[in-house]
């Protein structure tokens, strides 16, 4: 089995090799027969996803029969391993993800050549990127990190067991989701540097690549927040962020990328921004290497770097070099990126974009700064220091405002200019709503002169409410005008204008949901912990509610064995909840680790963590954590998904009205434009 | 006398209460002091955690760092002090953030620098793309047709997408 899968592995690396050279030669000669040689450098990036594939299965089926000869199985798998937990054995370890990472690239490619053509050219070209990318992960899973490798002394009956972090659920599909985002954004860098190579004129491969990359953006996005959701189940800190390395590595990619979705409408709509928008691509495509280079190279320590090797020196050289690739196309075609048009006035949809694109930026550059700052401060003052959340939550909360300001404001401002009346028109009530909110919040108790936090939590709390009533707001006033012109209900009418400008109004209902996660993100200054060393009955205050421990159990099956305790939750009188935080020891790792047991309300959530025994007494110790407004993080992301799903949906035809008459005509002048734009 | 006895008896119980209300209210001052270093500190045990939020099971290190913390508060050492001991005794490392001095002031400075300096960029980039011509300059108005219609046409569908 260990054979077929590097045989398999090695033929995928020549098919994928055969098919950057001989499409770049074909690209490159321009002769007679060069379209023939074309279509085999397709055809064989086609092959390789059936190479890749079967490799993949081939190691999966490895841990589901336990052949623990194959050292990676070994490593990452027992046999009394849940099934689902041996199926994600294959993204768990270092060989496995890379393994999957370029399953998931040729999984692209193959759609990518499928669908060639929609622009034969444009198609060979970004063909021929993927493929030089495939080569370098098949060189690593060949050379450098073979998930195929066998062991060398007698095989064992039983192998080391799943990581004890990594048996949770959630873990079946947040890697797959970040991997998908991380590979994916592989696709419009790959279009990006063919377009620019190959001079490629108009916008069309915008268009063309427009739909990769929101699908892309989606799945980092679920990436990156089952990732927090994880967090938060899993490792019994009671937060769900921690500006971990490795979380931040997630991060940047994803405001570069959110950045890029914002400015190509620049490049669509008015032929601007063409030379940044080359660059964001490219910028996320690199960070997205870049974040995998911090987390194996172990040049940057990180509690969730689960897979650290040697490998760092080729990521790093692979950066090297598409850097420099990319600069040679730039530099040779910069011509081609001159902007069309001109801006025209500071309060316009495209100034705000700028400013959008400006603090996603500059978020990303904060997070990367800090994430390198150990490192720089080692070989500026030969001592490294520690870059903590404290030190994030300080420098990104002024720029995370302000990007929530605009997610609420930059929507509503009109392409070219702005006029007062439709500033006055547009704001009026949704920021009256929101000052609402504030002076609820400040009724409520909210004191923002006590502590910067709270200040933050008022203004943030204040923001989201302004994004979700403009967006509210843009829907009943769309809606309202269709309804006037159909006569149909005004729910009807405001499903007819998605319909009309699903990008768009997608795009409102992912930004309601951005507003929904700073809902959930603003409860943190006023979380509340407590810790006690609890016998059986005795109580802990935490907020309004009682704590009190009812009991100690144990339980044992053929993975773990499990101490519990029961707690039962009060509030006043009432017993509300019983929650069992566990403390488990994995047999075949040898290690223990706590589960927190969570009572999630729309309101708050009660988290309580067994922290196990005091080494002195003897006597088992609870946390608990009272954690207002978490779920509506969770909700948020929901929304969010739900919203691009929205605006990936095709637009319906446009309505064709014919006004006859003056006097007939039933819709007003300025009920033109509802729907249009972006 | 039997009155007088009761107040005798109250007064001997006055200054154990004032010990005991000073004890818990020094206990009290004593657990803030420590939650407020212990959230300055990290665990050093490679976690990555703050020192009182590390929850590392079988954590050789935070224990006995916990321990360290409160000998130190108990016996009235200030909080510079304690932070200065713990970075003595266990490199800067051990601080949750960097300090705000000498070359580590570069790691506070850079993020609002940056902000301050995209801020200036784009206002100077949305001045100068104001000022910049047109491609096209205006002559004499004529009837627009042909290809020409068909680009202002093709622009028109985009900027509206209707």
């Amino acid at each position: 089995m260990a054979e077929l899968g590097s045989f398999v592995l090695l033929l995928a690396l020549a098919l994928s090799a055969y098919s950057f050279l001989a499409g770049l030669i074909a690209l490159i000669r321009k002769q007679p027969g060069s379209e023939r040689l074309s279509e085999t450098a397709r055809r064989a990036g086609i092959a390789s996803f059936g190479a890749v594939f079967t490799g993949a299965v081939i190691l999966v089926t490895a841990a589901f029969r336990n052949d623990f000869s194959i050292s990676y199985i070994l490593h990452h798998s027992n046999r009394d391993l849940p099934l689902p937990y041996k199926f994600a054995t294959l993204w768990s370890g270092q060989e496995g993800s890379l393994l999957f990472w370029s399953l998931l690239l040729s999984g692209y490619g193959l759609v990518l050549r499928l669908r060639h053509k929609t622009d034969v050219r444009l198609f060979a070209h970004a063909s021929v990127v993927i493929a030089a990318v495939q080569v370098f992960f098949l060189l690593l899973l060949n050379f450098a990190a073979k998930p195929f490798a066998v062991i060398q002394t007698a095989v064992p009956p039983d192998g080391n067991g799943l990581n004890p972090l990594l048996q949770y659920p959630e873990m079946v599909i947040h890697p797959p989701m970040l991997y998908l985002g991380y590979v994916g954004f592989t696709v419009p860098f790959a279009f990006a540097l063919g377009a620019l190579a190959m001079k490629y004129p108009g916008e069309k491969w915008i268009h063309i690549t427009r739909r990769w990359t929101m699908v892309t953006w989606g799945f980092l996005t679920c990436g990156v927040f089952l990732g927090a959701h994880w967090a938060y189940s899993v490792l019994g800190w009671g937060g769900y962020w921690g500006w971990d390395p490795v979380e931040n590595a997630s991060l940047m990619p994803w405001l570069v990328g959110t950045a890029f979705l914002h400015s190509v409408m620049m490049q669509e709509k008015r032929g601007m921004l063409k030379t940044w928008n080359m660059w964001l691509v490219f910028g996320t495509f690199w960070l997205a290497i870049l974040g995998t280079f911090l987390t194996r190279s172990g040049i940057i320590s990180s509690v969730h770097a689960f897979a650290q090797s040697s490998i760092g020196d080729w990521f790093f050289w692979f950066l090297i070099i598409s850097l420099g690739t990319f600069t040679f196309f730039f530099v040779k075609n910069r011509s081609h990126l001159r902007s069309e048009h001109k801006l025209e006035s500071l309060i316009s949809r495209e100034s705000s974009f700028l400013f959008n694109n400006l603090l996603f930026v500059l978020a990303c550059f904060t997070v990367l700064w800090g994430t390198w700052f150990p490192k720089i401060s080692e070989l500026a003052q030969g001592k490294k220091v520690t870059v903590g959340a404290a030190f994030y939550n300080k420098v990104t909360i002024p720029v995370a405002l302000l990007l929530l300001l605009l997610t609420a404001v930059g929507p509503l401002l009109a392409w070219r200019k702005t006029s007062f009346e439709s500033l006055k028109r547009n704001f009026l009530w949704p920021s009256l709503g929101a000052l609402a909110v504030g002076i609820v919040l400040v009724g409520l108790g909210v004191r923002p002169w006590a502590d910067v936090s709270y200040f933050y939590a008022l203004v943030a709390a204040m923001l989201a409410a302004l994004v979700a009533f403009t967006v509210i707001s843009e829907f009943i006033r769309g809606g309202r005008v269709i309804s006037g012109h159909t006569g149909e209900n005004l729910a009807a009418s405001m499903v007819r204008l998605w319909h009309r400008n699903t990008r768009r109004y997608g795009g409102y209902i992912v930004h309601f949901g951005v507003a929904l996660v700073f809902l959930g993100i603003l409860g943190t200054p006023f979380n509340r912990e407590a810790e006690k060393e609890m016998a059986f009955g005795d109580k802990l205050a935490l907020g309004p509610y009682t704590l009190l421990c009812r009991s100690y159990t144990q339980e044992e099956n053929a993975n773990y064995s499990s101490d519990l305790a029961i707690i039962q939750i009060f509030k006043g009188d009432k017993q509300i909840d019983t929650l069992y935080p566990e403390s488990r020891f994995y047999t075949a790792s040898q290690q223990q680790q706590h589960v927190p047991a969570i009572r999630s309300t729309l309101k708050e959530d009660i988290y309580v963590v067994y922290e196990g025994q005091n080494q002195d007494t003897g006597r088992p110790i609870i946390k608990a954590h009272l954690n207002p407004m978490v779920s509506w993080i969770w909700i948020g992301l929901i929304v969010m998904v739900f919203g691009t799903i929205l605006s990936l949906v095709p637009n319906a035809a446009p309505m064709r009205a014919t006004v006859r008459d003056s006097k007939e005509a039933r819709v007003p002048a300025h009920a033109a434009p509802v729907g249009a734009g972006d | 006398m039997r009155f007088s006895l009761i107040r005798d008896k109250r007064l001997h119980l006055i200054p154990a209460l004032l010990l005991a209300v000073l004890l818990l209210l020094g206990a009290g001052d004593d657990s803030a002091r420590i939650d407020r270093i212990g959230h300055q500190l990290m665990c050093v045990c490679g976690c990555n955690q703050v020192l009182l939020e590390c929850n590392h099971v079988g954590c050789s290190y935070s224990t006995r760092m916990r321990d360290e913390l409160t000998a130190a508060v108990t016996r009235g050492d200030g909080d510079n002090n304690v932070v200065q001991w713990f970075i003595q005794t266990y490199g800067t490392t051990v601080l949750t953030v960097p300090t705000e001095h000498g070359f580590n002031r570069i790691a506070w400075i850079m993020p609002y620098l940056a902000l301050v300096l995209g801020i200036g960029l784009v206002v100077i980039i949305v001045a100068v793309w104001k000022k910049r011509p047109l491609a096209v300059h205006a002559s004499v108005p004529t009837a627009v047709r042909g290809v020409e219609l068909d680009r202002f046409r093709d622009q028109a569908r985009r900027e509206t997408q209707l």
